[in-house]
């Protein structure tokens, strides 16, 4: 089950354009949800989907699976879109125009009802870790070598319960956890650094015990690299300090607060469809 | 009607105490009984399981938000996990993750509170838990529960590893009176009545069961013959005992240890009104919290006592037509 669709460096790129088109494309259909948030973290998810994680599409329920969290749950779309590229039956490419309309599988925000093969149900900020932890714990007890993956946004660790796991986590040594931020300095109400800010980063993972890596979350050897020493670290979980554009792929949405939270235009999906040929 | 042989009281275990033997049997028979806990152990007594499966204990520190989701994590990859707090904590600070992480997904956690109610005694209204079955109740899909003696608390604890699903138990502090004989055979969702009588239905649970009991015992006294009821799950609600009580004897009291507002009195209430309307009286906390106190002058002050199911009784007896 080790890597079953391994890919180059290119085939992923061209991956990761589809996935951004798709994004686009299914939240302008959809006439609202969150693309700032899902095109900032098309790579990481690309790499882990495509290249990293040990999974079956076929066969989503394997017992020794790695699985993956979106707790930053707003960003669905670009969970769905890798889902539906990667092949799993309960996530059909040609259904993802349906996103947030009623009796889609493509609900508003993560949903395990309408999608099994999910991990996990999201969209409260804040609990991804503490779940991931508790499938890292699990594994553990069954010596399984599953590893659990949880992105959270950079806004979302606000939340203080994203502490809390974070102190469990490493005082539990659970070093088949692995912990990416996606630090792309916008939230809802505007940049990070204005709302709250988060920083230094690195350093709060760093004391609360994690094996933490900076990286340019948009730089596939880069993820790949550190997911590789996150893989070799033992003893402790990793946490991945993923910097990372919001919008990254359409100009006008980069750095954006607006597309945090807003749905493009028709003319701005033509617009973004035309950057993202 | 045969006359019943007077209730007496006689104190088991208290019900965190049997949820933490019972705990311990579970763990030896299901190896994917897994137990979390937020710096309560010794208190919530899965110090017990802690000791006998320390690979299957997990210490979270005092977490309670994080321990709750930390529990979803653990059953959505295959674990039966028990998460342990004070009710207060665990339903209070975890609520949140009990919904989004565990109710919404419908994932199979057990939840267990200790130190429910205001029995808990000298540590007042801060640790003193009296909301959490409305709370729970709240959570779609859960099941709720509050057993009365040791007996009832260990089957329903088992009965809740071997559900698939969420569910909340609360269980108390203090050593609770003996309702049922060692070999007592109790079911999810499905009422005992303890005492039958034909004039009013007492509705009780935890350790009002055996308050229900002993007013009973007074009512008959009085010439008035009281069904005693407890009813241990809150959520799914025994309609058809519930139905039955109401039809049959045209009079309900509800007795419970939890704010009248939320519990499961009102509960009862609906089900009553949805079936055979009656006149129906209270008995519980008012719209206040308590304070500190010996267990039993608190009972006492803020009404939990057969004296006060007695005197519900006269009330709800007095309004039939």
């Amino acid at each position: 089950m080790k890597r079953p669709m391994h890919k180059s460096i290119e085939e992923l790129q061209v991956i990761a354009r589809r996935v951004r088109r798709e994004i686009v494309e299914m939240i302008g259909a959809a006439k609202s949800g969150h693309p700032g948030g899902s095109l900032s973290a098309v790579e990481i998810l690309v790499e882990l989907y495509f290249n990293r994680m040990n999974i079956d599409p076929k066969n989503p329920k394997l017992p020794d699976r790695d699985r993956f969290i979106l707790s930053k749950g707003h960003a669905a779309p670009v969970l769905y879109a890798v889902m539906a590229e990667a092949g799993y039956e309960q996530t059909p490419l040609d259904k993802l125009d349906t996103l947030r309309k009623m009796g889609s599988v493509y609900q508003g925000h993560p949903d395990m009802r309408y999608i099994p093969a999910l991990e996990a149900s999201t969209g409260s900020l804040g609990e991804g870790l503490s779940l991931a932890l508790g499938m890292g714990f699990a594994a553990r007890m069954d010596g399984r070598k599953s590893r659990t993956y949880v992105m959270m946004g950079d806004g979302e660790i606000q939340e203080g319960q994203v502490w809390e796991a974070a102190m469990a986590g490493a005082f539990h040594k659970l070093d088949n956890v692995v912990a990416i931020v996606d630090y792309n300095g916008i939230q809802l109400d505007g940049f990070v650094k204005d709302i709250m800010d988060v920083a230094p980063l690195a350093d709060k993972w760093r004391a609360f015990g994690w094996h933490t890596i900076e990286l340019d979350g948009h730089d596939l050897h880069a993820i790949d690299a550190a997911f590789t020493e996150a893989e070799a670290t033992k003893g402790k979980p990793t946490c991945l300090v993923a910097h990372t554009v919001k919008g990254k792929g359409v100009s006008f949405m980069e750095n954006n607060p607006k597309f945090h939270g807003t749905a493009p235009s028709a003319d701005e999906v033509k617009l973004a469809m035309q950057e993202l040929q | 009607m045969p006359a019943r042989t007077k209730f007496e009281i006689k104190l088991g275990a208290a019900t965190r105490e049997a949820f933490g033997r019972a705990l311990v049997e579970l763990g030896r028979e299901n190896k994917d009984v897994v137990v979390c806990d937020a710096d309560l152990s010794k208190s919530t007594m899965t110090a017990y399981f802690a000791k006998e499966f320390p690979e299957r204990f997990i210490s979270l520190g005092i977490a309670e938000a994080n321990m709750c989701a930390v529990g979803a994590g653990l059953a959505l990859a295959g674990k039966i996990p028990f998460v342990s707090s004070f009710s207060a904590f665990a339903m209070n600070k975890g609520f949140e993750q009990l919904r989004c992480c565990v109710a919404y997904p419908h994932v199979n956690l057990k939840v267990v509170g200790t130190h429910s109610g205001i029995s808990i005694g000298e540590d007042g209204p801060s640790q003193m838990s009296i909301e959490e079955i409305g709370l729970a109740c709240s959570l779609a899909g859960f099941v709720v529960m509050a057993p009365a003696d040791e007996v009832s608390t260990k089957a329903l604890v088992k009965a809740a590893a071997a559900h698939m699903g969420p569910v909340f138990i609360r269980t108390g502090r203090p050593k609770a009176p003996i309702v049922y004989s060692a070999d007592h055979k109790f079911e999810i969702g499905k009422a005992v009545q303890v005492a039958d009588g034909k004039d009013v239905t007492i509705i009780a649970s935890g350790l009002l069961v055996a308050q229900a009991l002993l007013a009973a015992d007074t009512l008959e006294g009085e010439g008035i013959s009281a069904r005693v009821i407890d009813l241990h799950t809150a959520k799914p609600l025994d309609r058809e005992a519930i139905a039955k009580a109401a039809s049959e004897t045209h009079a309900i009291v509800v007795a419970e240890e939890h704010l009248v507002d939320t519990g499961l009195g009102v509960r009862v209430a609906q089900v009553v009104a949805e079936s055979r309307p009656c006149p129906m009286e209270f008995v519980g906390i008012q719209d206040t919290y308590a304070e500190t106190g010996q267990p039993d002058e608190l009972m006492e002050k803020y009404g939990l006592m057969a004296r006060d199911i007695v005197a519900a009784v006269r009330k709800a007896v007095a309004r039939k037509s």
